[in-house]
């Protein structure tokens, strides 16, 4: 499972368990996010036990994707049968200022920086 | 008549460097404009990031590299909302501002906006001025969970909670028949 396109690539390796996000994500509104929404949603209801979202690579991200990220989130809390753990990277600015509201929206995330 | 709400600064010194991107909402589909949004917010990321570290020999790499993403980021969601929000019937131009002084960067950005989407801006930015932005950010969320809300105002929120930035909105009417409103959004990012 996989979208790839110039300016960003989502894809799900079920060997690890892992959705790897890279590039650069500034879709306009939660419409043009919908087939992303999906992706996430199918994986998510395959219930695996764990679940790794490596954002390391993705070197920008708008708020309409802050939005489908959280939402996410949500869903795994909701669903309480997924240990989540988001990797983010140091090096990139925005996760260290943004991504520590996944982890308010759900306490039990694991919030990794690589 | 003109309204302001928040910390919208209309005394701040003339700075003498800054750049403005304008541009008609009426020349080019929304669509197809989209993309132009993102080279707009990270050229200006890029323009600024020349600036620092100037001749602060405490400023870092890694800092230049904060300011950088914190301009784009702003700017980019100031271009996004001005489009989104933009009163389609006016054909009063878009434009987005950053001026540098010498603590803060100052953003721009100014739109007509819909007569009809007023209460609910308003009702908005009461909510952002008066309440804990770190708060509405976890209640915003939870109620979009349960279906109650469309959050396009996590964008804004965002550069409270995670850039400390400060936001104020400037209303002016131009035009009464047919009645034209402007917003300028004015956000300051302390450096």
């Amino acid at each position: 499972m996989e979208i790839k396109t110039q300016d960003y690539q989502i894809w799900y390796t079920e060997e690890t368990s892992t959705i790897t996000c890279q590039g650069r994500l500034r879709l306009a509104g939660l419409e043009e996010y919908q087939p992303m929404i999906q992706f996430l949603d199918d994986i998510l209801n395959s219930q695996p036990a764990l679940l790794i979202l490596d954002l390391a690579g993705l070197d920008f991200l708008n708020s309409s994707g802050i939005n489908v990220f959280l939402k996410f989130v949500l869903k795994v809390r909701q669903q309480k049968t997924t240990q989540l753990t988001v990797l983010g990277s140091s090096k990139v600015p925005w996760q260290g200022k943004s991504l520590k509201n996944f982890q308010r929206l759900m306490p039990e995330l694991k919030l990794e920086f690589k | 008549m003109n309204q302001v709400f928040g910390d919208f600064s209309e005394d701040l010194p003339v700075s003498q460097e800054g750049l403005t991107i304008a541009f008609s909402p009426i020349s080019l589909p929304l669509k197809q404009r989209w993309q132009t949004n993102g080279l707009s917010a990270d050229f200006m990321a890029d323009y600024f990031a020349v600036f620092f570290p100037g001749n602060n020999s405490s400023v870092t790499e890694s800092d230049t590299a904060e300011v950088k993403s914190a301009v784009s980021f702003i700017a980019n969601e100031l271009i996004e909302n001005a489009m989104k929000f933009n009163d389609e019937r006016s054909p009063y131009p878009i434009s987005i501002s950053l001026r540098m002084h010498s603590d803060r960067l100052v953003f721009q950005a100014t739109n007509s906006v819909n007569p009809n989407m007023l209460d609910s801006f308003h009702n908005y930015i009461d909510q952002l001025t008066t309440l804990d932005p770190n708060e509405l950010y976890i209640q915003l969320m939870e109620a979009d969970e349960s279906g109650g809300m469309v959050s396009s105002g996590l964008g804004l929120l965002t550069m409270m909670t995670d850039y400390l930035a400060k936001l104020g909105w400037k209303f002016e009417t131009i035009n009464t028949d047919p009645r034209i409103i402007l917003v300028t959004t004015m956000v300051q990012l302390m450096i």
